[in-house]
C-alpha cells in the first residue's frame, strides 16, 4: 500500500513550526524576516489543506485522511487524525483566515512582531488539530492549547484593558474545559479504556432515573460548560465582548471565525452523536438558550456605541443560530447550521478586519467619532457594504444562506421557534446597517474624518479575498453543502436512532 | 545459615558511595585554599552525583527488573527506588547547579552548603529504599537535620534563622509523632519490618484498635513531611525565610522522598488498611487543594506563592494515593499508584524550574522574591521569560505541558475509583490554581519592566534551566515513556507485585 501523504499532519505542523521559526527571529530589528517567513508559513500551511478538499469523497460519512500512531499506550491515546464533511471546511477555513490576518499585521503590528506572528501560527496549527482530531485526549489537547496563545495576543497586543479581558477569556474558557477533561475521562473508562471519539459514538452510556444520577445528563452538562463557553451561549458569553474589544485586529478576527465555531463543533462531534438521549432531553433548554441569544443579544447589539461590541454581540446572536440548528434535529438545520457557521467565519473576520482599518486610521472605535466616511473612502465604504448586508443575511450572501435553512428547519420543527429566530432577520439588519448609516453616510462628521486615506493594496487584498468567498458562498454555495451532507445525514440517523 | 556473612552491598553500593564521597568532601573542603575550594567542591559534589547514577544503573541492570532486599531485609532496592533515586540525582545536581552563582554572590557556596546537600540526598536515599521502620526513620531524620541547617546556613539572616527554628522544632513534633506511631505498628504486628507488617496484618494477628492507632500518627508524620494541611504551617514560612537556594533545594527532591515513603508506609505495610487511610488522605487533598490555592492567589512574593502551590499540589497528588484500593481489590492501584507518582516527578521537574528561574534572575544584593520583580520580563530576557511561561502554564495544568498529564493521570485515578465528585472539586480548585499562575506570565508579558539590568546566569544555569523548561514541554507532547516506567515501577513494588 502506498503511503499517502499525511496532509492533516501536514496542515498541523507547517504552521506550527513555522510558528517557532518566526519566533526564533527574535528582536524587531528582524521584524521584516519574521513577517515574510510568517507569510510564507501561512501559505504553504494554506497550500496543504487544499488537497483535503479536492481529494475529499463527498458519497461517504466516513472519516477521510486519517492518519493513526500510538501516542501514550499506557492510557491508550493515539496520534488520530482525520477529517468528514463535517470538519473537513473548518480546517480551509482557518488555514485560510490565518493567511489574511497574517497579511492584516503587517503593518499595524509594530512591537515584538516575531511573537505575534508566531502566536498566530502556532494557534492556527493548533485550531486545525481540534478540528482534525480524532482522539479525545488528542482534541483536548488542542483545544485546551489554543487558550495559551490566544491569551498572549489579547493580552500583550490588546487595547487599554487587556489584562482584564485577557484574564476572563482565559479563566472562562478553562472553567469549561477543565469540566470537559472531567466528562472525557469519564467517556474514556466507559468506553473501556478508549479515548477514540468515534468508539464513544458507538459505547452506549448509562442512564439514570434522575439527572443528578444520569451519567448522560450529567456528561451531557460537562460537554455543555465547555462548549457553551466557547461558543458562547448566553448567560456565559460575557467574556467575548470583552474579549473581543480589547484583543487586537487580527485577534478578533481569528477569535470570532475560528475559535467560536469550536463550541459548536465540539456539540456536533461529541455532544449529539455521543449523547444522543441527553441531546433530545435537553433539547427544549439548549433551543431556548439559543433563542435568547437570538433574540436578546440582538437587542443589546443595538445599542453597543462601540463598533467592535456591536460586531462581538452580533456574533454571540449569529451562533444562536448555530446551536438552534443543531438541537431541532433536521438536516435543515443542522447543515444550515454549518454552512452559518462557516459564512459567520468569513463575515465575522471581514467585519472585524474592517473595524481594524478604520481604528487603524482614526484610533477610536466609537461610532459617534465617525460620520460620512464614505465621502474620504469609498472604496472600503463599498466592500464594508457587502459584509454588513451579509451579517444581516441578504440573499446572495453567504449569510443567507445558513439562516435560511435553519429557519426552514425551525418550521419544521416548530412555527413559533421558527417565528422568534426570524426576527434575527429584522432586528440583525437593524443593527448592521444602522451602524453602517452612522458610521459611513452622512456629511463628513469631523476633521480627522476628512483626512483619512483610502484602503491601500494591501487591505484590499485581504478585504478583497473575504469579499469573494462570501459572494461565492451566496451565489453557489453547492461546493460548500455538498461535501457535508453525507456525514450530516449519518450524524442525524446515529441521533435519531439513538444508542442501542 | 551463617549469621555473620556480609550483606549483599551492590543494591547499596550508591548509598555506600556517596557517604564516603561526602565525608572525603568534607575533608577535602578544609586542605583547600579559600579561592580554590569553590570550583573544586561544587565540581567533587557533581562528580559523587553522578557517581551514584551509574552505580545505581548498574544495581538496576544487575537486579533486572526484580527488587534486591540486603542486610536482613531492612533495605530494599526496586524499580521505583531505583527511578526515584535517580531522579532525586537530577534534582540535586540541578539544584547545584542553579544555586553555584547565588550562593557565590552571598558568600554561601562553602564546603558546608554540598556536605549538607550531599547528606540530605543520602537520607532521602535511604528513606526511598527503607524496608523498615526503624531504617526509614534514619533517613528521614538525617535528611531533615540536613534540611534545617541548610535553612539557617545564612546565619546573619533572622528570617532565615526563624524559618529554620520553625522548620525544626515543627519537624521534630512530626518525627515524634511518626514515631510514636511506629511504635504502637510495632506494639501490634511484633515487628518493624515493612512487609513482614503487611503480612502480619494480613493473618489477622494484629489488634485492630492499636493498629489504626498507630496509623494516625504514622499518617500524621507522613502528611508533615509532604506538607499537607493541617500540617503545612510550616511549608510557607520556611519556602519563604530560606535563602532562595535552600528553598530551591527543599522543594525538589525530597518530595519525592516523601512519596517514596508514603509507598513504603501506606502501600507495602499497611495496604490492609487502605480503607482507613484513604478517607485520611482523602479529607486531607480536599483542605490542601482548597487551602493551597486560595491562599496563593493572595501572595505577592512568589516563593510564597509556589509554597502555597506546593501545598496544592501535594493534594493533588494525594488524590492518585487514595484512589488506590477500590472496595478491598487491588486491580486499579498500580494505575492510581504510579499516577501519583508520576505528579510528584512532574511536580518536582516543574518546582525545579520555577525555583531556578527566581534564583536566576536574583543578583548580587536583590533577590528576585516578589512576583512584580518578573514584570516585563519578556521585554529583558525574551527566551527567560517563555520558559517561566512554560513552567507557569505547566503548573496550571494547560495542555501540552507535563503539568497536565500530571492531572490528567490523577484524575483519571480518581474517576475510576467512582469519586466524581472529588474529580470535580479538583478541576474547581485547579481552576483557580490557574489564576495566579497565570498572573505571572500577565506580569511578564503584558507589563513594562522597571529595571534592565541584564540577566547574569553563567553559562551551565542557562542550559540547563532551558533544558528544564523544555522538558516540561517536551514531556508534554510525549509523556508516554515516564508514564511507562512509573507503572512499571509501581508493579514492581512488594504487594501489587505478587
Amino acid at each position: 500500500m502506498p503511503i499517502a501523504t499525511p496532509w492533516l499532519s501536514l496542515s498541523i505542523w507547517v504552521p506550527i513550526l513555522a510558528g517557532l521559526v518566526v519566533m526564533a527571529t527574535g528582536r524587531d530589528d528582524n521584524a521584516r524576516v519574521a513577517r515574510a517567513i510568517a507569510l510564507l508559513g501561512a501559505v504553504i500551511g494554506l497550500l496543504v489543506t487544499i488537497p483535503l478538499y479536492t481529494g475529499f469523497d463527498v458519497t461517504t460519512s466516513a472519516m477521510q485522511f486519517e492518519e493513526k500512531t500510538p501516542w501514550i499506550e499506557r492510557f491508550n491515546m493515539n496520534y488520530h487524525l482525520g477529517v468528514d464533511g463535517i470538519s473537513v471546511l473548518f480546517v480551509l477555513l482557518n488555514s485560510f483566515i490565518t493567511v489574511l490576518v497574517v497579511i492584516a499585521g503587517w503593518e499595524v503590528i509594530q512591537s515584538r512582531v516575531s511573537q505575534y506572528m508566531a502566536s498566530f501560527l502556532i494557534m492556527s496549527g493548533l485550531l486545525n488539530g481540534v478540528f482534525a482530531a480524532l482522539d479525545g485526549a488528542l482534541f483536548y489537547v488542542f483545544f485546551e492549547a489554543t487558550l495559551i496563545p490566544m491569551y498572549l495576543i489579547i493580552g500583550v497586543w490588546g487595547g487599554p484593558n487587556r489584562v482584564y479581558a485577557a484574564l476572563k477569556f482565559f479563566l472562562f474558557t478553562l472553567l469549561g474545559s477543565l469540566l470537559l477533561l472531567v466528562a472525557f475521562i469519564y467517556l474514556y473508562n466507559v468506553a473501556g479504556g478508549s479515548f477514540a471519539i468515534l468508539d464513544w459514538h458507538a459505547v452506549p452510556i448509562p442512564r439514570g432515573d434522575r439527572w443528578w444520577n444520569d451519567p448522560q445528563i450529567l456528561l451531557f452538562l460537562g460537554l455543555f460548560a465547555a462548549f457553551s463557553v466557547k461558543v458562547p451561549m448566553w448567560p456565559v458569553h460575557t467574556w467575548l465582548p470583552d474579549a473581543h474589544v480589547e484583543a487586537p485586529t487580527g485577534g478578533s478576527a481569528v477569535l470570532a471565525a475560528i475559535l467560536l465555531k469550536l463550541g459548536a463543533y465540539g456539540f456536533v462531534r461529541f455532544s449529539l452523536p455521543i449523547l444522543p438521549e441527553a441531546s433530545h432531553a435537553l433539547a427544549g433548554f439548549m433551543i431556548a438558550l439559543s433563542l435568547i441569544a437570538v433574540l436578546y443579544i440582538a437587542l443589546v447589539a443595538l445599542v453597543q456605541p462601540d463598533m467592535k461590541k456591536l460586531i462581538a454581540y452580533s456574533s454571540i446572536s449569529h451562533m444562536g443560530f448555530v446551536t438552534l440548528g443543531f438541537f431541532i434535529f433536521n438536516a435543515y438545520g443542522a447543515e444550515g447550521a454549518l454552512v452559518q457557521m462557516i459564512s459567520h467565519g468569513f463575515v465575522s473576520a471581514a467585519l472585524f478586519l474592517c473595524v481594524g482599518v478604520m481604528y487603524d486610521r482614526m484610533h477610536s472605535r466609537m461610532i459617534t467619532d465617525y460620520g460620512g466616511v464614505v465621502n474620504t473612502m469609498p472604496k472600503f465604504a463599498a466592500f464594508m457594504m457587502l459584509f454588513a448586508m451579509a451579517n444581516c443575511g441578504l440573499p446572495a450572501t453567504s449569510g443567507f444562506v445558513g439562516e435560511f435553512l435553519v429557519i426552514m428547519g425551525a418550521m419544521k420543527f416548530n412555527f413559533w421557534i421558527a417565528f422568534i429566530a426570524a426576527t434575527t432577520l429584522v432586528f440583525g439588519a437593524a443593527y448592521t446597517l444602522w451602524m453602517y448609516k452612522r458610521v459611513i453616510y452622512g456629511a463628513v462628521s469631523n476633521p480627522h474624518v476628512a483626512e483619512l486615506e483610502d484602503l491601500n493594496g494591501r487591505e484590499i487584498l485581504v478585504l478583497g479575498a473575504l469579499a469573494v468567498a462570501v459572494l461565492a458562498m451566496g451565489i453557489y454555495p453547492a461546493p460548500f453543502t455538498e461535501v457535508m451532507h453525507a456525514s450530516v445525514n449519518d450524524l442525524l440517523k446515529h441521533v435519531a436512532a439513538g444508542k442501542p | 545459615m551463617n549469621e555473620y556473612a556480609l550483606p549483599l552491598l551492590l543494591p547499596a553500593y550508591p548509598e555506600i558511595w556517596l557517604l564516603a564521597m561526602a565525608s572525603i568532601i568534607l575533608v577535602v573542603d578544609l586542605f583547600l585554599p579559600e579561592d580554590s575550594r569553590r570550583n573544586v567542591v561544587y565540581w567533587l559534589s557533581l562528580a559523587a552525583v553522578a557517581g551514584c547514577a551509574l552505580l545505581t544503573v548498574a544495581a538496576a541492570q544487575a537486579a533486572g527488573g526484580r527488587a534486591a532486599y540486603t542486610f536482613g531485609d531492612m533495605f530494599v532496592a526496586d524499580l521505583m527506588a531505583h527511578t526515584l533515586k535517580l531522579l532525586s540525582y537530577l534534582a540535586v545536581a540541578a539544584c547545584f547547579v542553579y544555586s553555584r552563582r547565588y550562593l557565590a554572590d552571598r558568600d554561601m557556596l562553602r564546603g558546608e552548603y554540598f556536605v549538607l546537600a550531599l547528606f540530605a540526598l543520602l537520607g532521602m536515599m535511604v528513606m526511598i529504599s527503607a524496608n523498615h521502620l526503624l531504617v526509614l526513620y534514619l533517613g528521614l531524620e538525617l535528611m531533615s537535620l540536613c534540611l534545617y541547617s541548610m535553612v539557617a546556613l545564612n546565619r546573619d539572616s533572622a528570617v532565615s534563622t526563624e524559618a529554620a527554628m520553625k522548620y525544626f522544632i515543627l519537624g521534630a513534633l512530626a518525627s515524634g509523632l511518626l514515631l510514636y506511631g511506629m511504635s504502637m505498628l510495632y506494639g501490634a504486628t511484633g515487628t518493624l519490618n515493612i512487609e513482614q507488617i503487611a503480612q502480619a496484618i494480613a493473618a489477622g494477628k494484629a489488634k485492630q484498635v492499636v493498629l489504626v492507632f498507630g496509623l494516625v500518627f504514622v499518617v500524621a508524620g507522613l502528611a508533615f513531611k509532604l506538607g499537607v494541611v493541617p500540617f503545612h504551617m510550616w511549608i510557607p514560612d520556611v519556602y519563604h525565610g530560606a535563602p532562595n537556594a535552600m528553598t530551591l533545594f527543599i522543594g525538589s527532591a525530597p518530595e519525592l522522598a516523601a512519596f517514596a515513603m508514603a509507598i513504603r508506609l501506606l502501600v507495602n505495610g499497611l495496604i490492609d488498611l487502605a480503607v482507613d487511610w484513604q478517607v485520611m488522605l482523602m479529607l486531607m487533598s480536599v483542605a490542601s487543594m482548597a487551602l493551597g490555592n486560595l491562599a496563593a492567589i493572595a501572595q505577592s512574593n512568589i516563593k510564597r506563592m509556589l509554597a502555597y502551590s506546593a501545598i496544592s499540589h501535594m493534594g493533588f497528588m494525594l488524590l492518585g494515593l487514595l484512589a488506590g484500593v477500590v472496595g478491598g481489590n487491588l486491580l486499579s492501584a498500580p494505575n492510581a499508584y504510579s499516577a501519583a507518582m508520576f505528579y510528584a516527578i512532574v511536580y518536582v521537574l516543574m518546582s525545579l524550574g520555577a525555583f531556578g528561574m527566581v534564583l536566576a534572575l536574583s543578583r548580587a544584593g536583590f533577590e528576585a522574591e516578589e512576583i512584580t520583580d518578573f514584570r516585563g520580563l519578556n521585554q529583558r530576557a525574551p527566551w527567560y521569560a517563555f520558559l517561566m511561561l512554560l513552567l507557569m502554564f505547566s503548573l496550571a495544568g494547560i495542555p501540552p505541558l507535563a503539568g497536565f498529564y500530571a492531572k490528567l493521570v490523577v484524575l483519571d485515578a480518581v474517576i475510576k475509583a467512582g469519586h466524581i465528585w472529588l474529580a470535580v472539586f479538583a478541576v474547581v480548585m485547579s481552576l483557580i490554581g490557574a489564576f495566579y499562575y497565570i498572573r505571572v506570565i500577565k506580569v511578564m508579558y503584558f507589563d513594562e519592566p522597571e529595571s534592565d539590568a541584564p540577566i547574569e546566569a553563567g553559562l551551565d544555569t542557562r542550559v540547563l534551566l532551558s533544558a528544564n523548561g523544555l522538558a516540561v514541554l517536551v514531556l508534554g507532547v510525549m509523556p508516554g515513556p515516564l508514564m511507562a516506567l512509573c507503572l512499571a515501577a509501581i508493579q514492581g513494588v512488594y504487594p501489587l507485585g505478587r
